[in-house]
């Protein structure tokens, strides 16, 4: 117990050491996405249980989404994962205007991201590939080499396809809206790091945003070849 | 107790560079490998390379390599639950119509 000496003023009072009290903030920010991890996993079992069931209308279904964007989407978040790991270096190095740079770089990353998916989303509303009573899905069969099998030539197939998209936009929506709360961190970062609250000694915010961020980051990693690589040899 | 810059490990920038190209590398790789049949295989490729992508964000961008042990324990428990709750919900859809039906008990 090296740290009694001091009392810095982000110590709070019912912990021993600023190193005790940023373990247990990391401690309880990996809890939390271990309980994220089964929010989404939830989610994933779901999807993996349909796919196995209707396996042919989930290939059509995913062969509809752009893989171009979902591609470019995928770099774009992987770069803001770097900008993001950088801003928590800049932390650890007391650097303040290194972390507002790079969070602010983060952020412009995670608002490409978003401005895509919306274009995809619109999209998909105007091809009436939104699940909801204007859904519309007629297979055809000889231009987008739908094959006949059992599956394809079920009267419900056009349901199993708009049950792709129900999952498509719960997963990807949800996604979405983990990134949103990410961005009002930041900006919290940001402020926080004006009013020149971060030190070397004392940037747990920067870190715990940080893990978040990777979090998010690794839920699109899988959501990405689910999502938009079902279908394409 | 160790001092915090045990616990606060600064990797150099190169690390993070790298991390950075892997992933890159293994996005392109994973777009490509979706071009071939290789039939069920297919899926299982796609998810061994998402999961390479996510052990190397977890290791370095993460810092579990730099953690201590109750870090890796709670990523690690994240991790198992997941894949029992996939496993033993699969091992019942994924087996249903394997056996007949008793006619008679």
């Amino acid at each position: 117990m090296s740290h009694d000496a001091s009392h810095p003023a982000h110590l709070a009072h019912h912990f021993d050491s600023p190193e005790q009290q940023n373990q247990s903030s990391s401690l309880g920010m990996w809890l939390f996405l271990a309980q994220e991890v089964m929010f989404f996993g939830g989610l994933f079992v779901a999807y993996a249980v349909y796919r196995f069931k209707y396996a042919d209308a989930f290939a059509v279904a995913s062969g509809h989404l752009s893989l171009f964007w979902g591609a470019v989407n995928t770099v774009v978040l992987i770069c803001s994962s770097l900008t993001m790991a950088l801003a928590v270096r800049c932390g650890q190095l007391g650097d303040k205007r290194g972390i507002i740079r790079y969070v602010v770089a983060t952020m412009i990353l995670a608002s490409v991201f978003l401005g895509i998916k919306g274009l995809e989303y619109a999209h998909k509303y105007e091809d009436q590939l939104v699940p909801g009573p204007q859904f519309e899905y007629v297979p055809d069969f000889d231009s987008y080499s739908v094959p006949v099998t059992a599956e394809t030539a079920d009267p419900n197939f056009a349901g199993h396809v708009q049950l792709f998209y129900s999952f498509y936009f719960v997963m990807t929506g949800l996604h979405a809206l983990h990134m949103v709360i990410g961005l009002g961190l930041m900006v919290w970062l940001i402020v926080k790091a004006a009013k020149n609250h971060f030190s070397s000694e004392y940037y747990t915010p920067v870190e715990m945003t940080g893990l978040y961020w990777h979090f998010v980051d690794i839920v699109w990693i899988f959501l990405f070849p689910l999502v938009y690589l079902v279908w394409r040899h | 107790m160790s001092s915090p810059s045990d616990h606060h490990h600064v990797m150099p920038v190169r690390t993070y560079l790298n991390v950075f190209g892997a992933l890159l590398v293994l996005t392109v790789l994973t777009v490509v490998v979706a071009f071939f049949d290789l039939g069920p295989l297919n899926v299982a490729v796609a998810v061994t390379i998402a999961s390479a992508k996510a052990y190397v964000v977890l290791l370095y961008f993460m810092h579990v390599r730099y953690s201590n042990r109750i870090i890796w324990l709670t990523a690690a428990a994240g991790f198992v639950w997941f894949v029992l709750m996939l496993a033993l919900t699969l091992s019942d859809y994924a087996t249903r119509g394997w056996l007949p039906y008793p006619e008679a008990w």
